[in-house]
């Protein structure tokens, strides 16, 4: 009972911040087309310029702070990189955003080093909100739940509630209907990627101490990022919600199994011979396929629904 | 005769006759890396040049075919089966060619953005089953290998690096007329009609998907070849072959050396092996500048060098070229002076982040100064600034000589 | 004279979304025929040939190519069952040469299928019949252009070129002449008549004069239906049609 309780908690703060990142993700790509390869890389400077602000004015001003950069920093790669590519179409826009994320990467190592950082949770958050049967809670957890909730709540109204959210809205599923935002769809564009860039850059700022804040950040979570836009259904906001939601449960529930398909035989009584085939296969604990499961569900489910779970478009 | 064979002929003397020019081990190693990175950079431009197929993960089928090739000579070296070593290259292009099948299958049901996502899935699910199966993997070190087999086909005992080297430029060549006639195929003709027009295609026939598929797999053939070269070179393979990273500098290579003509992968391998064995040891900051040629080319050149080189050739043939010299000269020397600038920034950052002493006096082009003193910033960004505004007149000036070399050419043309 | 129906459509629809665009359409081709579909602007007309060359699904009815229901097949396939349709707006392989563009369009029909061992280039009777169409539409001396250089006029022309190429039997071409000066619609419409010989040909076009010259049949499409098929000197005279069409077919 408290494994599951404290498991599905865990699982909703990582699978909103999942989300605020394959938000930013969806709507780029649904509105664009442009899978934004350095998205991730977003995410990471977000952490990494939190650190930097906070050590001169603390956590609080480094979260309005720091994803406002890296929103004006994603706006200005729209602007002078990404549009100078467009018209060699999209492949070359994602291999731009690639090259970014290479660059971003290396610029980290340049400035920062190597080694993780001392990014840690603000000393006011730093405390146990509540114990559940034997373990604690933090509060900081509950915090990354409530931030990610509130941006939630603010894209929801903001595509629901606004004109031009509408239209962007509409556009996910009608690429053509971008159209009707007449002349200012490149100003839109620019603000959809800044847009974007920032929510990654939020989710860096409150993921960065709460995980870890080191060079290969955006390695470790960008493909699961990726892998969430392709379950969920490229350019569908649900599809997105759904997908990052089953994927940190998946993540998170996993590691508490320790179990193999031995002990999976076992049940039917069967054992296996000394030298098994595959050896490895039949040890393969529950608890370690954790980084294997998100591009385990992705296999599956191309071969059943290539489009994802919510996706209706045609890429 | 000569005109069709005479550039196999002399890329086959070439290979022949280098080593023995530079036969230092460590010239014998690029040399031998540079053939396997053609290799696996052309099997790589089957998938994006030919067939419009930007693949995030083409490493795995690389990866496959070393490890199956390693595995392949253990267990020749246990007397399991008598293959000889010129052979064991098959063996790992099979590995890619079967590995590329079912992954193939699902990944090349779409093209463009979502078979790149699907890619990067794809490398990611392999790179996580590397810790889930070490007898394969061989763990954190990998598998090794001993590559001098009792078998032989030519009595070669491929003990030292340059017999090996020969085994590599014989499968180079083999591996790359076989794909440069593959672009002369049906299949290799509809590839590029789908890359182009995958809208259209179902409508002469062809079923998009199965052409898709079918390159697919034949490039993860080839790039199964270079996995087992590599295997072969160094004697152990690890997981580093088989992961994104490897992906990405196949795509880094065959993208800056130009996916629009046959050659451009050649000359990208190349390029990049140079850069990327030369710079590890003069600067860490190798890859930053890497970064920076390849973002440069998509930029500025999306056709690579390949496509620089191919749009001067009609100036070239008219005899034009020469006005054009003087400009690029200039506009070089302006280039170097960014660079230099950008290049002092880069290494004294490093320096500063990375190095165990920070505080000690780092040397750039035999002066030594210190990287926590303001002088070098100021030179530094200066040299950017300067440089920048240097270029873009003679950018401007480059493209007013162009147009009006363009024009005399095709007066001379009608004339 | 026999009558046989080379395609047949049934109460065919489809909607997109809520709007329905195809109200039930019945229309049987003869083969052999030339079948002109005329009708305003945004009357369905390049949506029933999605329809019929399996580009769309089916909403709703039943297409037939010899006998054959087709529908829920997909387009690869039912080009082989020998239905070839060109688009009203130019779909060429764009950076490929006028040459490899006609050799694609043969490729499938000639047999080659998916071989990675043959060599193009040393197929004599595949590039005699690629030169032979390249020379029939007047492009011999753009034979090695990219197609993306080419002008408009030669696009389109391009753009039958590689619908026939592959020898179908049913030939859809969707506007052929459309932005087409006269001389070079002349040009076309003499081309047309001679590749379509002995092979069924559905067309929609909207200039007047071609429709007449060329059609054995025409059909009036309005608002997803057909009012009315028949002969041309029929259809001149159709009450229904001339409302439709404002005394657009008077001047012909
Ligand atoms: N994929 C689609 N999704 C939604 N609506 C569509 C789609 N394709 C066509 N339509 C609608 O169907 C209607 C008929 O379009 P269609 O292109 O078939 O007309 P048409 O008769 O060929 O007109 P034109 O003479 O302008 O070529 C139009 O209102 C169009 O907006
Ligand atoms: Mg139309």
């Amino acid at each position: 009972m408290e494994f599951y309780v404290i498991s599905l908690l865990n699982s909703l703060v990582f699978g909103m911040l999942l989300f605020m990142l394959s938000s930013g993700l969806t709507l780029i790509f649904g509105m664009m087309g442009v899978l934004n390869f350095a998205h991730a890389s977003f995410y990471m400077l977000g952490a990494y310029f939190a650190f930097q602000i906070s050590q001169f004015a603390g956590f609080w001003t480094a979260l309005v702070i720091a994803p406002i950069l890296i929103g004006l920093l994603g706006a200005a790669v729209e602007r002078f990189g990404l549009r100078t590519v467009h018209k060699h179409g999209h492949v070359a826009e994602l291999l731009f955003t690639f090259g970014l994320a290479f660059m971003i990467e290396e610029l980290i190592l340049l400035i920062w080093g190597r080694v993780a950082l001392n990014y840690q949770v603000p000393s006011s958050l730093d405390f146990t909100i509540f114990r559940l049967f034997e373990s604690d809670f933090p509060v900081y957890r509950l915090f990354m739940l409530a931030i990610s909730v509130f941006i939630f709540v603010v894209l929801y109204l903001l595509l629901t509630k606004t004109r031009t959210g509408i239209i962007i809205q509409a556009s996910l599923t009608h690429p053509e209907g971008v159209g009707m935002l007449g002349h200012n769809v490149p100003r839109i564009f620019m603000l959809v990627f800044g847009g974007g860039s920032a929510l990654a850059g939020l989710a860096g700022v409150i993921g960065g101490n709460y995980l870890m804040t080191s060079p290969s950040m955006a390695i470790l979570l960008g493909p699961i990022v990726f892998v969430v836009i392709v379950i969920g259904g490229m350019g569908s906001l649900t599809g997105a919600l759904i997908a990052s939601l089953l994927i940190a449960t998946l993540q998170t529930f996993a590691v508490g199994y320790d179990y193999s398909l031995i002990d999976l035989l076992a049940v039917f009584n069967i054992e296996l011979g000394p030298e098994p085939w595959f050896p490895d296969l039949w040890r393969i604990k529950v608890e370690n396929t954790g980084p294997l499961l998100p591009y385990l569900l992705m296999v599956i489910m191309l071969i059943l629904r290539p489009k994802g779970i919510m996706g209706e478009r045609e890429s | 005769m000569l005109k069709r064979y005479g550039v196999w002929i002399a890329a086959a003397l070439i290979l022949v006759i280098l080593p023995q020019i530079f036969d230092s081990g460590f010239a014998i190693t690029m040399l031998s890396e540079m053939c396997i990175a053609i290799i696996f950079a052309l099997s790589y431009n089957m998938l994006l040049g030919q067939g419009g197929m930007l693949s995030f993960g083409h490493a795995v089928f690389y990866g496959f075919g070393g490890f199956i090739s390693i595995h392949a000579i253990n267990v020749v070296n246990d007397g399991g089966v008598p293959i000889p070593l010129e052979l064991i290259p098959l063996v790992g292009g099979l590995a890619g060619f079967i590995f590329a099948i079912p992954l193939g299958y699902i990944s090349t049901k779409k093209a463009g953005t979502t078979f790149a996502l699907i890619s990067l899935g794809l490398v990611e699910l392999v790179v996580a089953c590397v810790l889930l199966f070490p007898s394969f993997f061989g763990g954190e070190e990998g598998v090794s290998g001993d590559r001098m087999l009792e078998f032989s086909l030519t009595g070669v005992g491929f003990g030292s690096g340059i017999e090996v080297f020969y085994l590599i430029a014989f499968w180079l060549i083999v591996t790359s007329a076989l794909m440069y006639l593959q672009t002369q195929t049906p299949l290799g003709r509809m590839a590029n009609a789908v890359r182009d027009n995958p809208e259209r295609a179902p409508f002469v026939g062809y079923n998009i998907h199965l052409v898709r598929f079918f390159q697919f797999s034949l490039s993860g053939f080839f790039a199964g070849i270079a996995g087992g070269l590599l295997a072969i070179n160094y004697e152990i393979v690890n997981s580093e072959m088989i992961g994104a990273a490897a992906s990405g500098h196949v795509l880094l290579m065959t993208y800056i050396g130009g996916v629009g003509h046959f050659f451009g992968p050649i000359l990208g391998a190349i390029l990049y092996t140079f850069l990327h064995l030369t710079l590890v040891n003069i600067t860490m900051a190798g890859q930053i500048y890497l970064g920076v040629l390849f973002i440069v080319i998509i930029l500025w050149a999306p056709n690579g060098m390949a496509g620089i080189i191919m749009v001067h050739r009609p100036l070239w043939q008219a005899g034009l070229i020469r006005g054009l010299l003087p400009h690029y000269l200039v506009a070089l020397a302006a280039g170097l002076v960014v660079f230099f600038g950008a290049m002092i920034l880069v290494e004294i950052n490093y320096h500063l982040s990375l190095s165990i002493e920070p505080d000690n006096p780092i040397r750039l082009f035999g002066v030594e100064f210190k990287a926590n003193s303001w002088p070098p910033w100021i030179v530094s960004i200066g040299l950017i600034l300067v440089g920048f505004f240097l270029l873009r007149p003679i950018m401007k000036n480059i493209r007013l000589k162009w147009d009006e070399l363009t024009r005399e050419m095709q007066k001379g043309k009608f004339a | 004279m026999t009558h046989e129906i080379a395609l047949n459509l049934v109460d065919v629809h489809k909607s997109f979304g809520e709007s329905q665009i195809i109200r039930g359409i019945d229309l049987a081709v003869e083969k052999g025929e030339r079948h002109a579909i005329i009708g305003p602007n945004g009357a369905g007309k390049s949506t029933v040939f999605n329809l019929i060359s399996g580009y769309y699904p089916l909403s709703d009815g039943k297409i037939e190519l010899n006998d054959q229901v087709i529908n829920g097949l997909e387009p690869f396939q039912i080009n082989r069952l020998g239905l070839s349709r060109s688009f009203q707006v130019t779909n060429l392989f764009s950076r490929l040469s006028v040459f490899e563009n006609v050799r694609c369009a043969l490729l499938w029909s000639a047999g080659y299928k998916y071989s990675f061992w043959q060599l193009v280039g040393q197929q004599k009777q595949l590039n005699e019949k690629t030169k032979e169409i390249v020379d029939q539409f007047n492009m011999s001396h753009r034979s090695q252009t990219p197609v993306g250089e080419l002008s408009y006029a030669e696009q389109r022309a391009l753009e039958i070129g590689i619908t026939v190429a592959g020898g179908a039997e049913v030939i859809l071409l969707d506007e052929p002449t459309a932005g087409m000066s006269h001389s070079e619609t002349e040009q076309a419409v003499d081309l047309m008549k001679f590749v379509s010989e002995g092979k069924t040909l559905v067309v929609v076009e909207h200039d007047m004069g071609v429709v007449f010259d060329l059609a054995d049949r025409i059909s009036v499409l309005v608002y997803g239906k057909i009012i009315a098929t028949d002969t041309p000197d029929k259809i001149r005279s159709n009450k229904s049609v001339q409302e439709a069409y404002l005394g657009q077919l008077e001047e012909v």
